[in-house]
C-alpha cells in the first residue's frame, strides 16, 4: 500500500494529502502559536504583579494595549492552539491509524482545511499590526465592544480577528467532517464501534459536537461585521437590536467548544492511563455513554454565562441544574480513569506522569465549575479572577497538560523516536509546581473581587493591600517558571527528532492499531491491510501467557 | 512485526464499514453544520420578531409575487436536479450532465429575480441599514443568494466534470446540497415574506 514514486519536497512536507503530515503542521503551528500566547500572558501579568514600572523596561503598557493582549491571549490559546493541536493534530494523526485506515477519507479536503487555517492564523498575526491594534474586546468579543468602533478603540484589529475566526470555523468544519466520517466509515473489518479505541470516540464526538454548535455563530459574527462596518442594528437597541443576543450566539457554540477540546484530551488520557497501567480501560462502555451524554448535554449549558447579564431569572435554575448535571458524565470519565490505574503495574513514564496529573488538576478545575454553574454562588464571584483560576484549571489542563501526554506518548508514531525522559520529568516538574503556582492564588484574588478586566489593580484599595499585592506577585512569578520550564519540552522535542532513541513499532506494548505500523509510519500506514480480532484494551487477559493482546494480533490459543 | 495481517480479507482503500460511501456520509454531516447554520439564524430572527409586531407593516413591503415566483423556480429545479441524479444512475451522463445545466439556469432565474426585488426594495428606502427588519431581510437572503451562487457554481463544475468522462457521484452530491438551499428558501419564504 506504501507509495514508492518519488514525491517532491513541496508535494511531500509542504501541500500534502497524507494525514501524518497534516497533523504535524496543525500541531507545529498550534505550539507555535502556542509560544505567542505565553509570551503574552508573561507580558501582562508582569503588569499586573507591578503596574507602575515599565514592563520589561519597555515602557508603561496603557489600558488598551493590555486589553488587546489578554483578548489575544484567550483567543489564541482557545482557538490557535487547543483546537489545532488536540481536534485537529491528534486527530488527524491517531483517528486513520486507530482505526486502521490508510489516510483519513477525504485527503484534499484535508489539506484544504489545513491551509485554510494557516491562512486564518496569517490574518490572525496581522491584526496586531494594523492601526489601532489586536481586538480588544475580549476573546469573547461581546458588543458594544465589538459592534461600534468608539468602545473598544478598535477598528480594523475586530475586523480581521472576526474574519481569523470565520477562516478558522471553516478549516475546522472540514476537519470535523473528515474525522467523523474517517472514524465512522473507515473501521478496519472485525472493528465494531463498539470497539473503537475510546481517543476516536471522543474526537468523533467532539467534531460532531462542533459542527452542530458553531452555525448559529457564524450568522452573528457576520452581524457584527454588518454592524461595525455598515451600520446596521442587529446588537443595537437603539435601532431595536439587542447586545444580549450575541452572548447568547456566542455562547450556544463557546460552551459546547469546552467539549470540543476536552473530550480528545481525555481520549488522550483513556489511551496513556491504561496503556501504562497494563491493565483494560475500566467501564469502557460506561465512558462512551457518557461522551454521549456530555455531548447532547453541552447544548443546554451555555446561559450560565449569562447570570448577572440580564437573562430571566426562571431560566436561571435549569440552566444551573444542566451545568452540575454536565459534571456527571466528567466525573465517570474520572472515576473511570482512577478505577483502571487502581492496582495496576504502573509505569511511570512521562506521559503516564502527565496523564496522572491531568486528572488532579482537572479535578480542582472541574468542582470550582460545579460552583461558578450555580446561579447563586456565580453572581458573587462572576467576572472574577475566581472564574479565571477555574478556567485555566480546565483549559490548562486539557490544553497543554493531555497535550503534552499525548506527544511523549505518541511522538514514535510522529518522528519515528523517543523523546528523552529526564528532560520530560523535569519538564512535567516544572510545568505542574508552576501551574499550581500560577493559578491557585487567583482563586484567593477572586474571592476579594478581583475583576478579570483590570490592568490596574492598585488603583482599588481593596487590591492594594499587601496580602493581595503578594498574592499577585506570586501568580506573575508562577507564570514565568510555567514559561521557563517549557524550555526543556522545546529542546527535548527537536534533539528527539533529530538525535532521538530510535523507537520500535510498538515501544510501550500497547494494544490499538496504530503500533502495528513503522515508527513513524509510512506514507500508506500500514504493510497489509489490517484486521481487528478484539476490542482495544485487553491488557493482562486470562488464560493466556502473553501481557497484552493488540487488536492486530490474530485469536490466540486459550483466549 | 505485521505477520498478523491476513491477506484473506483485503480489501480496497475505499472501503467503508457503514453501508453509505464515504461522500455521501461526509456530505449528510456537512449538510447538518448548514442547516445549524441557517436554523440559528431563524430562530434568532422569530424570537427578534416576536418582540416586534411592527415588523408586520414592514414586511408588507416584499414583493410576495416575485418570492412565490422563486419558490416555484426552486422546487421546479429541485426536480430537475433529481432527475439528473436518475440519469446519472442510470449511467446516461450526457443527460445527467445537460440537467445540471438547467439547473442552473433556474438558479440564474431566481438570481435575477432576486436582483429585481433588492433593486425594487432599495430604491424605495428599504435599505439594510432601514430598520432591524431589512437588516434580517438582506442578511438571511443574502446568504442564501450566496449559497445559491455556491450550489451553481458546484454544478457547473460537476456537470463539466461528467462531460469529460469524470464518476458522476458528484452529480447526487450537488442533488443533496441543491435540495438544503431549496428547503431553506422554504422557511425564508413564509417568514420573510408572507408573515406581514
Amino acid at each position: 500500500m506504501s507509495h514508492t514514486a518519488e514525491e517532491s519536497f513541496i508535494s511531500k512536507y509542504v501541500f500534502s494529502v497524507d494525514h501524518k503530515v497534516i497533523a504535524k503542521q496543525y500541531m507545529i503551528t498550534g505550539l507555535l502559536m502556542a509560544i505567542v500566547g505565553g509570551l503574552l500572558a508573561g507580558v501582562f501579568r508582569t503588569q499586573l504583579a507591578w503596574p507602575d514600572e515599565p514592563v520589561f523596561g519597555l515602557g508603561i503598557m496603557a489600558p488598551h494595549v493590555y486589553n488587546a493582549m489578554v483578548t489575544m491571549h484567550g483567543t489564541i490559546m482557545v482557538f490557535w492552539v487547543a483546537m489545532p493541536v488536540l481536534v485537529a493534530g491528534f486527530g488527524n494523526l491517531l483517528v486513520p491509524l486507530m482505526v486502521g485506515a490508510d489516510d483519513m477519507a477525504f485527503p484534499r479536503l484535508n489539506m484544504t482545511s489545513y491551509w485554510v487555517f494557516f491562512l486564518s492564523t496569517i490574518v490572525l498575526i496581522i491584526s496586531f499590526f494594523v492601526p489601532g491594534g489586536a481586538a480588544a474586546g475580549g476573546w469573547t468579543s461581546y458588543p458594544p465592544l465589538s459592534n461600534s468602533i468608539e468602545a473598544s478603540g478598535v477598528n480594523w484589529g475586530v475586523n480581521l480577528w472576526v474574519l481569523a475566526v470565520a477562516l478558522e470555523f471553516v478549516a475546522f468544519l472540514l476537519g470535523g467532517i473528515n474525522i467523523i466520517t474517517t472514524g465512522i466509515n473507515m473501521r478496519v473489518p472485525g472493528m465494531s464501534m463498539w470497539d473503537l479505541p475510546l481517543f476516536v470516540w471522543e474526537t468523533v464526538i467532539a467534531s460532531i459536537v462542533f459542527l452542530l454548535s458553531v452555525g448559529p455563530l457564524i450568522g452573528g459574527a457576520v452581524m457584527i461585521l454588518l454592524d461595525r462596518n455598515f451600520g446596521t442594528g442587529f446588537y443595537d437597541p437603539i435601532q431595536g437590536g439587542d447586545p444580549l443576543l450575541f452572548q447568547h450566539l456566542f455562547w450556544f457554540f463557546g460552551h459546547p467548544e469546552v467539549y470540543v477540546i476536552l473530550l480528545p484530551a481525555l481520549g488522550i488520557l483513556g489511551e496513556v492511563l491504561c496503556a501504562n497501567s497494563r491493565k483494560t480501560l475500566y467501564g469502557y462502555k460506561m465512558i462512551v455513554w457518557s461522551v454521549i451524554v456530555a455531548g447532547i448535554l453541552s447544548f443546554v449549558v451555555w446561559a450560565h454565562h449569562q447570570f448577572v447579564s440580564g437573562i430571566d431569572p426562571r431560566l436561571a435554575f435549569p440552566f444551573s441544574l444542566m451545568t452540575i448535571l454536565i459534571s456527571v458524565p466528567f466525573a465517570v470519565h474520572l472515576f473511570a480513569f482512577i478505577a483502571t490505574v487502581w492496582r495496576g503495574s504502573i509505569r511511570f513514564n512521562t506521559a503516564m506522569l502527565f496523564a496522572c496529573g491531568f486528572v488532579a488538576l482537572f479535578l480542582i478545575g472541574g468542582v470550582t465549575g460545579i460552583m461558578n454553574g450555580t446561579a447563586a454562588i456565580d453572581i458573587y464571584i462572576h467576572d472574577t479572577y475566581f472564574v479565571v483560576a477555574h478556567f485555566h484549571y480546565t483549559l490548562v489542563p486539557i490544553t497543554f497538560i493531555a497535550t503534552f501526554a499525548g506527544i511523549y506518548h505518541w511522538f514514535p508514531k510522529l518522528f519515528g523516536s523517543l523523546m528523552n525522559e529526564t528532560l520530560g520529568k523535569i519538564h512535567f516538574l516544572g510545568t505542574f509546581v508552576f501551574l499550581n503556582l500560577t493559578f491557585l492564588p487567583q482563586f484567593n484574588l477572586g474571592m476579594m473581587g478581583h475583576h478579570r478586566r483590570i490592568a490596574n489593580p492598585t488603583a482599588f484599595d481593596f487590591l492594594s493591600t499587601s496580602d493581595a499585592l503578594f498574592l499577585q506577585e506570586l501568580s506573575t512569578i508562577g507564570t514565568y517558571g510555567l514559561l521557563l520550564a517549557q524550555i526543556p519540552f522545546v529542546f527535548n522535542f527537536f534533539s528527539s527528532m533529530f538525535r532521538g532513541e530510535k523507537a520500535e513499532r510498538n515501544p510501550w506494548q500497547a494494544t490499538t492499531l496504530e503500533w502495528n505500523t513503522e515508527s513513524p509510519p509510512g506514507h500508506g500506514n500500514f504493510d497489509a491491510p489490517q484486521k481487528a480480532y478484539r476490542g482495544p484494551y485487553v491488557y493482562s487477559p486470562e488464560g493466556v501467557s502473553v501481557d497484552f493482546l493488540p487488536q492486530f494480533e490474530p485469536p490466540q490459543d486459550g483466549e | 512485526m505485521s505477520n498478523a495481517i491476513s491477506n484473506e480479507h483485503e480489501l480496497p482503500s475505499a472501503m467503508h464499514a457503514t453501508e453509505l460511501p464515504h461522500g455521501r456520509m461526509g456530505m449528510w454531516w456537512f449538510l447538518s453544520s448548514e442547516v445549524i447554520i441557517f436554523g440559528g439564524l431563524v430562530v434568532t430572527y422569530i424570537l427578534c420578531r416576536m418582540h416586534h409586531s411592527e415588523w408586520a407593516l414592514e414586511a408588507a413591503n416584499t414583493i410576495n409575487m416575485a418570492g412565490a415566483l422563486n419558490t416555484m423556480v426552486l422546487l421546479t429545479s429541485s426536480f430537475v436536479v433529481v432527475k439528473a441524479h436518475e440519469a446519472a444512475h442510470k449511467g446516461d451522463n450526457a443527460k445527467a450532465a445537460r440537467l445540471l445545466f438547467v439547473t442552473v439556469g433556474f438558479g440564474l432565474i431566481f438570481l435575477c429575480v432576486k436582483a429585481y426585488e433588492y433593486h425594487h426594495e432599495i430604491v424605495q428606502g428599504f435599505v439594510p441599514t432601514a430598520n432591524l427588519f431589512w437588516g434580517f431581510y438582506y442578511l438571511m437572503t443574502g446568504l442564501h443568494g450566496l449559497h445559491v451562487v455556491g450550489g451553481m457554481v458546484a454544478m457547473v463544475i460537476v456537470a463539466l466534470g461528467v462531460q469529460r468522462g469524470n464518476d458522476p457521484v458528484g452529480v447526487e452530491y450537488v442533488g443533496m446540497y441543491w435540495h438544503i438551499v431549496d428547503i431553506v428558501w422554504i422557511f425564508l419564504f413564509p417568514l420573510l415574506y408572507l408573515a406581514s
